[in-house]
């Protein structure tokens, strides 16, 4: 039996780790992901959980604690957001490699600078190739939904890698909605108990970890990851079947809204596709074949999805909501851009990098993109590929 | 039960041969001791932070250590030794590891590891007080890397980074005195060691260490005979060398009580260390005798202040 309630992204998080009750939860503070430690702490203190809560001194160590808890047999979870995101880069490649998973509930906010507290994606999409499996969410239900699925997903025997659990900071991270929680008993039953097959405290097999691999054998090691990660892609699905035969809330690795018939889209993450959907509601209204891809999986990468999900299409807008300073695009666009490359008849593509920082994006953004869409639809002319949206005239 | 060597060396071996440490590199010797000082019933998870030792002990896919081990990065040993930690706690709790059963959780690092990009990491954990015993194979400089100067690198030693010249007599720095700021924290038990003799001052502490429960310390001054420029079967002299001109003072800080474990019968002068290793051949050519002066006066100065905290 669900039970309707309403919370935020980050309590929704919350309560998804207290019926998961992992065993080890390393901390460190960060706006705008810390309300998930400290409804945790309460958890802790109230005695819901048999959970080891470590307040460590930075989110280097909070990950490096996980690593260490995970290797040791137990299941570890930490939060964190944009610059304790980064300074744990280090240790998150450490944790892929070591096939170590570890979820990571991140609240997405822009890194510095100039330093900033509001959503966008410059924090995890920077670490899209530490070898953490991605999900993201457009709502809170999505959020708790996310995380429901994230142990099974990350401890499956073919994939064993860590797995980021992404929210937009603020956006969904504070603002309260209405959702479904599931009961305990079902959520526990659901993701199950963490059996690893080896572990440092395996009394009767001793085990070592974070070799130092020379030539002759690193290739093979980082070659078993991509393999890993390419089973994700199997293995999300596989728990997003399960979890919609238990639930009854389906899930996939991309959310495909109008796009049967659709001759212009966009492809876009996380809150925004709500806004999007909006303005695809009104232009159908208005008979445009206007679709939206949004993008639940940014690693492993659903390439072939979108490609297909696009194959109709004639103009395509890719939706950054993160700066890659690459001079020719966010890293959304790079990513769809390659997944399409082998397509027969690719559609017209841009990308439109928008909302750094917090920066609005309304339903009439989203218009005035379409339009543009329509505009190269109908002409063939793409005009500027790379373009940047909402920001002020300088 | 007391000291005994051979009884000591009859235990089996948990940190084994075959190891690419250099030939008569003291940490191999440091890892031996400190194994045997876990009691043979109880196992070991050692945590060890990126360094000669890690590349050296386990290059895979072969292992030197016995007991189960972890390397995930260079400043997080103590991190990662604290995760090791709780979930220990909470798998017993779970009855996931049997009630009477004890398993150690060991942290190793170089002075790099621990004095310098490991001491953040270090402090957390001796803060938030887990129960493990960190060891500090302290051999003065960034060895790995080709000795670079550390901040637990002697004044006027020579390093690649500090080298002598001309315009340069050495580092220019005295050693952070890193077992002084772990007492600091208010660590139940932290200790200064190095390897000589019958290693009975080393084996007495690392077990005191890791029998003490929480987050304990033991800074082992561990003499590197590339780096510090001896020949290699020079080690007890020069670890001897070290204890009896008190560069190096043996002492244990036991829930904060100082006591002295050993007191050189005749304390030398520190020239009889220094000139034992050829980074610090340029404090013997002429015009440099202040540096030995120096030397000896910041030495005087700390031994001390030791003996003054001593019962």
């Amino acid at each position: 039996m669900s039970i309707r309630d309403r919370l935020s992204g980050n309590e929704a998080i919350a309560t998804a780790m207290r019926q998961i009750n992992p065993d080890v939860f390393a901390m460190f503070p960060i706006t705008p992901s810390t309300e998930i430690p400290q409804y945790f702490a309460q958890y802790v203190a109230d005695g819901k959980v048999d959970t080891e809560f470590i307040c460590v001194e930075s989110e280097h160590s909070a990950m490096s604690a996980c690593l260490g808890a995970e290797a040791a047999g137990g299941r570890a979870v930490t939060a964190t957001s944009s610059a304790g995101l980064s300074y744990m880069n280090e240790v998150l490649y450490v944790a892929g490699s070591l096939r170590l998973p570890v979820v990571l509930a991140v609240s997405c906010r822009a890194l510095t600078g100039p330093i900033n507290i509001n959503h966008d994606y410059s924090d995890s999409l920077a670490e899209r190739d530490s070898g953490f499996i991605q999900l993201y969410a457009e709502n809170n239900q999505e959020v708790y939904d996310n995380y429901l699925m994230a142990h099974r997903i990350a401890e499956h025997p073919d994939v064993r890698l860590p797995l980021m659990v992404c929210e937009d900071g603020f956006i969904t991270s504070h603002a309260i909605e209405n959702i479904e929680i599931e009961d305990d008993t079902a959520v526990k039953s659901f993701v199950g108990e963490y059996k690893p097959e080896n572990y440092l405290l395996k009394e009767e097999n001793p085990l070592a970890v974070g070799p130092y691999g020379v030539s002759g054998y690193y290739m093979e090691a980082r070659v078993a990851q991509a393999h890993a990660m390419i089973n994700a892609k199997r293995v999300i699905k596989e728990v997003a079947a399960d979890f919609e035969k238990t639930f009854g809330r389906h899930y996939d690795l991309i959310e495909e809204y109008h796009m049967d018939d659709a001759e212009i889209a966009m492809v876009i993450m996380g809150s925004s596709a709500g806004t999007a959907k909006a303005c695809v509601d009104e232009l159908r209204g208005q008979g445009i074949k206007a679709g939206l891809i949004k993008v639940r999986v940014i690693r492993p990468f659903p390439a072939e999805e979108i490609a297909a999900s696009l194959s109709g299409c004639k103009a395509v807008a890719i939706m950054d909501k993160s700066e890659g300073f690459s001079a020719c695009g966010g890293p959304l666009f790079a990513e769809c851009a390659g997944a399409c490359i082998n397509m027969d008849a690719r559609p017209k593509m841009i990308d439109i990098v928008y909302g750094l920082g917090g920066r609005d994006f309304t339903v009439a953004a989203a218009k005035s993109v379409y339009e543009r869409l329509g505009e190269i639809a109908r002409t063939g002319q793409t005009g500027p590929v790379y373009v940047h949206m909402g920001q002020r005239e300088v | 039960m007391a000291y005994n060597l051979k009884e000591e060396m009859n235990k089996e071996e948990r940190f084994h041969a075959g190891h690419r440490l250099c030939a008569g590199c003291a940490a191999g010797i440091v890892c031996r001791a400190m194994m045997r000082a876990v009691n043979p019933e109880d196992k070991a998870v050692i945590c060890n932070a990126t360094g000669c030792l890690e590349v050296s002990s386990f290059q895979y896919p072969y292992t030197a250590w016995e007991d189960s081990y972890i390397h995930t990065a260079f400043e997080n040993a103590s991190a990662t030794a604290s995760g090791v930690e709780a979930a220990y706690n909470v798998l017993k709790r779970k009855g996931k590891i049997a009630e009477d059963k004890e398993i150690k959780i060991l942290a190793i690092g170089g002075d790099g590891g621990t004095y310098d990009i490991g001491f953040q990491s270090l402090s957390g954990a001796l803060e938030r007080g887990h129960d493990f015993t960190y060891f500090c194979y302290d051999n003065n400089a960034y060895m790995n890397t080709g000795t670079q100067r550390s901040s637990a690198t002697p004044r006027f030693a020579s390093a690649t980074t500090t080298p002598a010249g001309v315009e340069s007599v050495g580092k220019k720095q005295v050693q952070k005195d890193l077992t002084q700021i772990v007492v600091a924290h208010g660590s139940p038990y932290v200790a200064q060691t190095t390897l000589f003799g019958n290693m009975k001052d080393f084996h007495e502490k690392a077990h005191r260490a890791i029998y003490k429960k929480g987050a304990t310390f033991v800074n082992v001054l561990t003499p590197c005979p590339r780096g510090w420029q001896y020949p290699a079967e020079n080690l007890l002299e020069i670890t001897k060398a070290a204890i009896d001109t008190c560069v190096w003072p043996l002492y244990e800080v036991v829930e904060g009580e100082y006591r002295l474990t050993y007191e050189p019968k005749k304390k030398l002068p520190v020239e009889e260390f220094m000139r034992l290793q050829g980074r610090f051949n340029h404090c013997f050519k002429p015009g440099n005798e202040w540096t030995i002066e120096a030397a000896q006066e910041y030495v005087d100065k700390k031994w001390d202040e030791l003996l003054s905290k001593c019962v």
